[in-house]
C-alpha cells in the first residue's frame, strides 16, 4: 500500500502563503484551491462507512478507537468531583479489564485543568483544554490568549482553540491567521488543535479553505467541531479534512492530526472513521498521535462491545459508569 | 411484459365502464372501474418483524417458508438473526421507562385498545389459526374470541394488580411498611408454538399488562398469527419498542436472549430442549425464569400465573409516631 488514492482534487503546496502573506494572497490561495465535489465526498464517505470490520479486526479497532479518544466533559455543570471521576475512568476505562487500555487525554474547560492533571498524574493520558473563548470564540484576542495562558499554566499539555468563524466568513483570513499564530505563540510547548466548527462553515469548500489556513498558521492538528452546533462532527467533513493533511505531507513531508468532535457515540460509528483514516490518509494516521475522537458517550459503548467480544454475550449498560 | 395483455384488457374496461356498474356503496374513486374484471395485480402480503414499532426485514436479509398445518406453503416469514435480537432488546429498553412510568389506567385502555383492533381483523385471524393449526373454522372463532378476552382480562388488571399484589405489612415497632409491585424490566418471551395465537397472547399481555417491556420469539412453525398480531399493536397506541416480536429459528435467536445482560427475565413457555439451556444461562446475570411446563391449557383461567413472575416487590419502612 505504496500509493494513496489521490481522490477530491489534490492540492499542491507550492503557492502556500508565507507568514507575512497579506489577507489579499490568503484570499487569492485559499479561493485558488481546487474545489470539493460534495456529491462526490458524500459517495465516498457512505461507500467507505459500508465497510464491514468483524471477529479479530474490530478487537483491534475498538482498543485503538479507545487510545484515540479525548474523553470529554465541557458543560456549565462541571465539578472539580465530576471531571476527577472522568479522569479515572480515562486512565482505566474497565476497573473490571485490566487489559483495556487508558484513553488518550481528557478534554475540559480551562479552569479543571488543574484538577485534571492532578488526577491524571503518571497515568500517561494527556490533558487538553478547550481555549480562546470556547465555543464561539467571541471575545477579544487579549482574553483569548489569557485563557491559553491559564490553560497552559494549569499543565495542559494540549490546547483545542476555536477559529473566529465570524472573521472566516467574512473573508478576513489574515485575522484567523493571525489568531492561530498568536494561540500557537501562547500554547508553547503544548499540541494546538483547531476546532473549525465544520457545522458553521457551510460548504465543504470552506472546510478545505479553513483546513488549509490552520496547517499553515501553524496547527498540530484539525478539528471538525466544538460539539455544541449541529451538525458535528461528519463523516463528509473528515474525508476533506484528511486530504488536506494527506496532501500537506506529500509537499512537505509534516504531519498534522485531525480530531473529529461530537456526535460519534457508537463503535460502528468510531470503526467508520478508522476506515476512512486508513483508506484516505493512510496507515501512518491510525494512531493516537495523528488521530483522536472527540466524546463522552462513546467510551461505554466501545467497551461494552469490548465486553461482548471476550465474553461472546451482550453487556448490560447497567454495568457501566455513566460518567 | 408478461403484463401487457391484461394491461389492454384494463383500458378497455376504463373505456367502456359506466357509473352503473360501479359497486353499490362506494364512492367511485378513478380507481373503481377497475374492480372485478379480474386483471387486477394481486398486493402480495410480505411477513416482517416489529421491531422498535417499525416492520423491518431481517438485518440478515432471510427468510423461511411457513407451511399450514396440511404442509401447503403459506407464505415466507422473515428469519430473526442474532442481530435482530440483539436490536430488539434495544428497543425495548427505550420503551421501558416510558411504559413503566405510565398509570395502570393507561396501560389498561391500551390492552383494551388492541382487544377492540384484534376484534376488527377476526376473520384474518380466523383463517391464520385455520391454517396454522389444522383446526375447523368453529374452532378456531373460539381461540381467536379467547385471545381477544384474555386481553380484555389482563387489561383489568393492569390497575388492580399493585392492590392485590402489594399492600402495608403489620410490622412489630413503631413503623408502617408498604410493599409496591414494580415490573422487572425487559422480558424475553419464547412463545408456545402449539397455540399459535391464544398461547402468544397468554404469554405477551400479562408481561406488559404491569409495565414490562417484552422481547417476544414467535413459533417457529407457525408465525403468521404473531405478525399479524404485531399489526394490530403497531394500530393500538401501544409505544414502538414495548413489544417486539421476532419470527425465525428459535435455537438460533432464543439462546441471545438467556445470556444478553440487559434482559431481566424469561418467561420459557415455548423453549421444548432449549429450556435447559437457557435457564443456565440465565443464571449468570440472575434472571427471572419461568420455565415452561408440559402441556399448558391456554384456555383455562390463567389468574395472576403469568403477572406475579414478573414483578419485584419494593418495600418501604416508614417511622410512625406512638
Amino acid at each position: 500500500m505504496t500509493t494513496v488514492p489521490m481522490e477530491g482534487g489534490t492540492v499542491h503546496d507550492s503557492a502556500a502563503p508565507g507568514p507575512e502573506a497579506s489577507n489579499a494572497a490568503l484570499r487569492a490561495y485559499l479561493r485558488g484551491l481546487p474545489g470539493v465535489d460534495e456529491v462526490g465526498a458524500r459517495e465516498r464517505a457512505s461507500e467507505l462507512a459500508a465497510r464491514s470490520i468483524k471477529a479479530e479486526a474490530k478487537g483491534t479497532a475498538i482498543d485503538l478507537a479507545i487510545r484515540m479518544v479525548d474523553l470529554t466533559t465541557l458543560e456549565g455543570a462541571d465539578s472539580p468531583g465530576k471531571v476527577r471521576a472522568m479522569s479515572v475512568k480515562a486512565a482505566r476505562p474497565d476497573p473490571a479489564d485490566p487489559s483495556t487500555p487508558p484513553v488518550a487525554a481528557v478534554c475540559v474547560y480551562p479552569d479543571m485543568v488543574s484538577v485534571a492533571v492532578d488526577a491524571l498524574r503518571g497515568s500517561g493520558v494527556g490533558v487538553a483544554s478547550v481555549a480562546t473563548a470556547f465555543p464561539s470564540g467571541r471575545a477579544p484576542l487579549e482574553a483569548k490568549l489569557a485563557d491559553t495562558g491559564h490553560a497552559v499554566a494549569g499543565g495542559a499539555t494540549e490546547i483545542d482553540m476555536v477559529i473566529d468563524r465570524g472573521a472566516f466568513l467574512g473573508g478576513d483570513y489574515r485575522k484567523v491567521y493571525e489568531e492561530i499564530a498568536a494561540v500557537r505563540e501562547a500554547s508553547g510547548a503544548a499540541h494546538l488543535k483547531v476546532i473549525l466548527e465544520t457545522g458553521e462553515l457551510g460548504t465543504l469548500d470552506n472546510v478545505r479553505r479553513a483546513c488549509w489556513l490552520a496547517i499553515h498558521a501553524g496547527a498540530d492538528f484539525v478539528k471538525t467541531s466544538t460539539g455544541k452546533v449541529a451538525p458535528a462532527a461528519t463523516l463528509p467533513a473528515t474525508l476533506v479534512m484528511l486530504q488536506a493533511v494527506r496532501d500537506h505531507h506529500a509537499t512537505t513531508g509534516a504531519r498534522v492530526g485531525v480530531k473529529p468532535a461530537g456526535g460519534i457515540r457508537t463503535t460502528k460509528d468510531a470503526i467508520r472513521y478508522l476506515v476512512m483514516v486508513n483508506e484516505v490518509a493512510g496507515t501512518a494516521w491510525l494512531a493516537p498521535a495523528l488521530f483522536r475522537i472527540g466524546a463522552s458517550s462513546l467510551l461505554n459503548d466501545l467497551l461494552m462491545q469490548r465486553a461482548r467480544l471476550a465474553s461472546g454475550t451482550y453487556p448490560s449498560p447497567d454495568h457501566f459508569t455513566t460518567d | 411484459m408478461a403484463g401487457k395483455a391484461g394491461d389492454t384488457d384494463w383500458r378497455h374496461t376504463l373505456a367502456e365502464a359506466g357509473p352503473r356498474e360501479r359497486p353499490e356503496g362506494h364512492d367511485g374513486t378513478p380507481g373503481e372501474h377497475a374492480v372485478g374484471d379480474g386483471a387486477r395485480i394481486a398486493v402480495r402480503r410480505t411477513h416482517k418483524l416489529y421491531l422498535g414499532g417499525a416492520f423491518p426485514r431481517s438485518e440478515s436479509g432471510r427468510s423461511y417458508p411457513v407451511t399450514s398445518a396440511e404442509g401447503h406453503h403459506l407464505a415466507n416469514a422473515a428469519a430473526a438473526s442474532r442481530k435482530d435480537a440483539r436490536d430488539a432488546v434495544v428497543a425495548a429498553r427505550a420503551a421501558f421507562d416510558g411504559w413503566s412510568g405510565r398509570t395502570g389506567h393507561n396501560r389498561g385502555q391500551i390492552l383494551y385498545r388492541a382487544a377492540e383492533m384484534m376484534e376488527g381483523r377476526r376473520a384474518q385471524f380466523v383463517s391464520e389459526v385455520v391454517d396454522a393449526d389444522g383446526v375447523s373454522g368453529e374452532r378456531a372463532e373460539t381461540l381467536v374470541s379467547a385471545a381477544i378476552d384474555r386481553w380484555v382480562y389482563h387489561a383489568g388488571w393492569a390497575d388492580k394488580f399493585t392492590q392485590v399484589i402489594g399492600g402495608t405489612n403489620q410490622v412489630l415497632g413503631s413503623y408502617l411498611s408498604l410493599s409496591s409491585p414494580e415490573p422487572t424490566g425487559v422480558v424475553g418471551i419464547v412463545a408456545p408454538p402449539k397455540a399459535p395465537l391464544l398461547g402468544l397472547v397468554s404469554v405477551v399481555a400479562p408481561v406488559i399488562a404491569t409495565g414490562n417491556t417484552a422481547v417476544v420469539v414467535a413459533s417457529e412453525r407457525a408465525p403468521l398469527p404473531a405478525v399479524t398480531l404485531a399489526e394490530v399493536l403497531a394500530t393500538s397506541d401501544l409505544p414502538g419498542g414495548v413489544v417486539n416480536i421476532l419470527t425465525g429459528r428459535l435455537g438460533e435467536i432464543a439462546p441471545h436472549l438467556a445470556t444478553h445482560a440487559d434482559v431481566n427475565a424469561l418467561d420459557l413457555a415455548g423453549a421444548g430442549d432449549l429450556a435447559t439451556g437457557m435457564e443456565e444461562d440465565a443464571a449468570a446475570t440472575l434472571k427471572r425464569v419461568v420455565r415452561p411446563e408440559a402441556d399448558t391449557d391456554w384456555t383455562a383461567d390463567p389468574g395472576l400465573s403469568r403477572i406475579t413472575p414478573f414483578l419485584e416487590l419494593k418495600t418501604v419502612w416508614h417511622p410512625i409516631g406512638g
